[in-house]
């Protein structure tokens, strides 16, 4: 790709392209300096939020007056408008001519400022909010009319990632770096440990087994659904019925982890006398003994719950895994079978290639919720017996031991468990962009 | 995706005439090869996956007395039946709502919560695939490997940026909704819930959307056609498959989610999960009124399941290649 792909008029530079990296420079320390003189000024107590007469904040009161069902349509409007305005933005503003430039300077100025002042900031904050929010739109504008692929291209750029960038930035970025800066502090957050935290996640009974069984998720989990998932997606494929068996496997997908955990409750129930749970009605029709399941150790109250997940992510694999094979071109299926190809040939060499993309999300997916797995415990044994996950004992130490370093470093050795995954799938992607 | 490449297109069309005057004894031979063992197969896993379900739709139509007394199954030997269960379950609901209430909070939640996180991450997925720009590959991965970040660790900040705002050494930024005396409001569980699909969003949607054929998309550039018109025109309807597809497992999630609306939303705008749990926890023992209340809402992810299939039907996308 020529990595210009834009049409962008070409302007004639007339400055060199040194000058705009130290103009932007200059903006962007400005910007900071600003932001310190915000901060470091004397707090004014008596501030009260202002706007434009019009905030987020007033939206949602005002459409939370409405009943719910009235809330849907509107909602969706709205943000069907803000998506369309997008787009309008994205497809003018690389476009020449004097009007364009004009939407893009009104575009780069006027919209910083609006969302600023969508936050109703303070009366002492408007001033230097406004500045900065004045400063960024000018920065903007200028990079964009001086970029290297044209008029129009970081414009267009900003414009498609900056609502899911906010997004992340403000949910995922900064509770993630809240949380590894606690995962060195105590309970209260103030007197500095080191990596206690992480040696108590080794030591300690309960984060010691929320760790072994964690890995047992991981590695059981996404296997098992998988190869069932596909299995099933194969067997039904085209066949009779497809839908109708499609829908029995899938169910459990639609039900909540609350739905299953009651559901549950009449399998694995345990009672002396007659029994009300399934596997031990079975169990004492052969003439066995009744079992707790769920007290059950070591690992069999694990694999317990290992199944009610099976049982839940089996109809997510084969739904995506089956939607994959109906992709896979006839012909490939229609040309190998004419070379006399046996079925479990063309499944191994015309299916699974066909379906590696899908596989590979789909493992991944899986993987991840299986690291991250939380109401079944909690709906069925709450931890006890070792059956605690490292997803669960990290609530559990936040909300009934107020103990806010141990669950952190757990949430971080969780993200060094995902991290190979990551690493593979990084390869992968390399891989096809190669083959492309 | 390399693999239509691959097959070269005079052997395709042979392949394919042949196979026309074949196809139906190729495929009654391949039907009886293989279909007998895989439906025995397919319709065992069936029967084990329908049971536990099956025991607990059994369940909600039985008296109370009999089903905390013995197993579901003996209602075949003698049978006793009652819809008192569904009744009860729907007017009587947990403290603050009832179960039919909370059945509309539900979906005032999950509708919105499922198409914002979807128009987002389908606008970042279009840049990540057709936008060059330095360091692309870096960020995706970035917001890739965000997936892992533990909702339960992103809940107490953000819930104190909703409610408490942001401000800096007393210099107030952003002071926060004030949104307690407001009847149904929504708004901060609509975007805890757009907030934490964005990177699973992103990037299944990148998967797909990065595999149209470049030379749908240069051909539209060639035309004339700016980002906006090709995201409008060929990237939306080419990837309603993934889209649709990925609406349904987000519209699920958010409809099963207990964790994010608990925490985020008041008391009046609690969705069916929530009352439901409440429910086992007032009720104790009384499976019976939770066996209905769970029915009551399996129904809508099931009808947003079929109203959907028609979506995972064979190659759109291939189609759109060799036209």
């Amino acid at each position: 790709m020529t990595g210009i792909l834009t049409a962008g008029p070409i302007v004639k530079k007339q400055l060199p392209r040194r000058t705009t990296g130290v103009i932007v420079a200059v903006a962007a320390v400005l910007i900071a300096a600003l932001l310190v003189f915000m901060i470091t000024r004397n707090p004014n107590n008596s501030a009260l939020p202002t706007s434009l007469g019009f905030s987020l904040n007033s939206f949602f009161s005002w459409i939370g007056g409405l009943t719910p069902l009235l809330q849907i349509p509107i909602v969706v409007a709205v943000f069907a408008v803000v998506v369309g305005v997008i787009l309008l933005l994205v497809e003018f503003a690389p476009r020449p001519g004097r009007g364009y430039f004009w939407l893009r300077v009104a575009a780069c100025f006027v919209i910083p400022v609006i969302a600023a002042m969508l936050l109703r900031p303070y009366q002492n904050a408007v001033l230097y909010v406004v500045a900065i929010a004045l400063l960024a739109g000018a920065i903007l504008f200028f990079a964009d009319y001086r970029a290297r692929a044209g008029t129009g291209y970081i414009f267009q750029l900003i414009t498609f990632l900056a609502p899911a960038s906010i997004l992340i930035l403000v949910g995922l970025i900064y509770p993630a770096l809240s949380t590894i800066f606690q995962s060195f502090f105590d309970k209260t957050g103030k007197q500095f440990v080191g990596l206690g935290n992480y040696v108590w996640v080794f030591t300690n009974p309960d984060g010691f087994w929320s760790v072994i069984n964690t890995l047992i998720w991981a590695a059981l989990a996404p296997t098992i659904s998988i190869v069932l998932g596909l299995a099933y997606a194969v067997f039904i494929d085209k066949a009779r019925g497809e839908k109708f068996l499609k829908v029995m496997v899938f169910m459990p997908v639609a039900i909540s982890f609350v739905g299953a955990g009651i559901i549950f409750k009449f399998v694995y129930d345990y009672r002396q006398g007659q029994q009300i749970g399934l596997l031990n009605a079975v169990i004492t029709a052969f003439g066995g003994q009744p079992v707790g399941w769920l007290d059950a150790q070591p690992f069999i109250n694990t694999l317990c719950l290992l199944a009610v997940f099976i049982w839940t992510q089996t109809g997510f694999a084969m739904v995506f895994l089956s939607a994959a094979i109906k992709a896979v071109p006839t012909e490939q299926n229609e040309a190998a079978s004419l070379d006399g190809a046996s079925s479990w040939q063309l499944f191994r060499n015309v299916t699974v290639p066909g379906i590696r993309s899908s596989l590979i999300v789909v493992l991944t997916t899986i993987t991840i919720a299986s690291l991250k797995v939380y109401d079944i415990v909690a709906v069925l044994t709450g931890g006890r017996s070792n059956s605690t996950v490292v997803a669960f004992e990290m609530v559990n130490q936040q909300q009934r031991f107020q103990s806010y370093g141990h669950s952190a470093a757990l949430a971080l050795v969780l993200f060094l468990f995902v991290t190979p995954l990551i690493v593979y799938n990084v390869r992968q992607m390399r891989k096809q962009k190669e083959i492309r | 995706m390399a693999v239509i490449d691959a097959d070269p297109r005079f052997d395709a069309k042979a392949a394919r005439a042949i196979a026309r005057t074949t196809k139906k004894s190729e495929a009654d031979a391949q039907k009886r090869l293989t279909s007998r063992g895989a439906t025995i197969a397919a319709i065992i896993i069936a029967i084990i996956w329908t049971i536990p379900t099956f025991g607990l739709f059994v369940t909600s139509f039985r008296p109370g007395a009999d089903s905390s007394s013995t197993g579901w199954w003996t209602v075949f030997a003698n049978p006793g039946f009652t819809l008192s269960n569904y009744y009860d379950a729907l007017t009587s609901g947990g403290t603050a709502l009832t179960l039919g209430a909370s059945f509309l909070n539900s979906l005032a939640i999950a509708i919105p919560a499922t198409a914002i996180p979807i128009a987002i991450a389908t606008l970042a997925a279009y840049a990540f695939a057709w936008i060059p720009f330095k360091g692309r590959g870096i960020l995706f991965v970035f917001v890739f490997a965000l997936q892992i970040v533990p909702i339960q660790m992103a809940l107490v900040p953000l819930l104190s940026l909703f409610s408490r705002g942001l401000s800096i050494n007393g210099l107030g930024i952003f002071p926060g909704f004030t949104l307690r005396d407001v009847d149904h409001s929504f708004a901060t569980v609509w975007i805890a819930h757009a907030i934490f699909a964005m990177p699973l969003a992103i990037f299944l949607l990148h998967n797909f959307i990065s595999e149209i054929p470049s030379e749908l998309v240069e051909a539209a550039r060639v035309d004339g056609a700016g980002h906006g018109q090709i995201f409008f025109r060929i990237i939306i309807p080419l990837s309603t498959p993934a889209i649709a597809s990925f609406a349904i497992f987000q519209f699920i999630w958010v409809w099963n989610d207990l964790l994010v609306a608990t925490i985020f939303a008041p008391s009046t705008s609690l969705p069916l999960t929530q009352t439901l749990n409440s429910l086992s926890g007032s009720w104790g023992d009384k499976w019976y009124l939770q066996s209905a209340g769970a029915f009551i809402s399996i129904i809508v992810p099931l009808i947003v399941f079929f109203s959907l299939q028609r979506f995972f039907v064979r190659g759109l996308l291939a189609g759109a290649t060799k036209g």
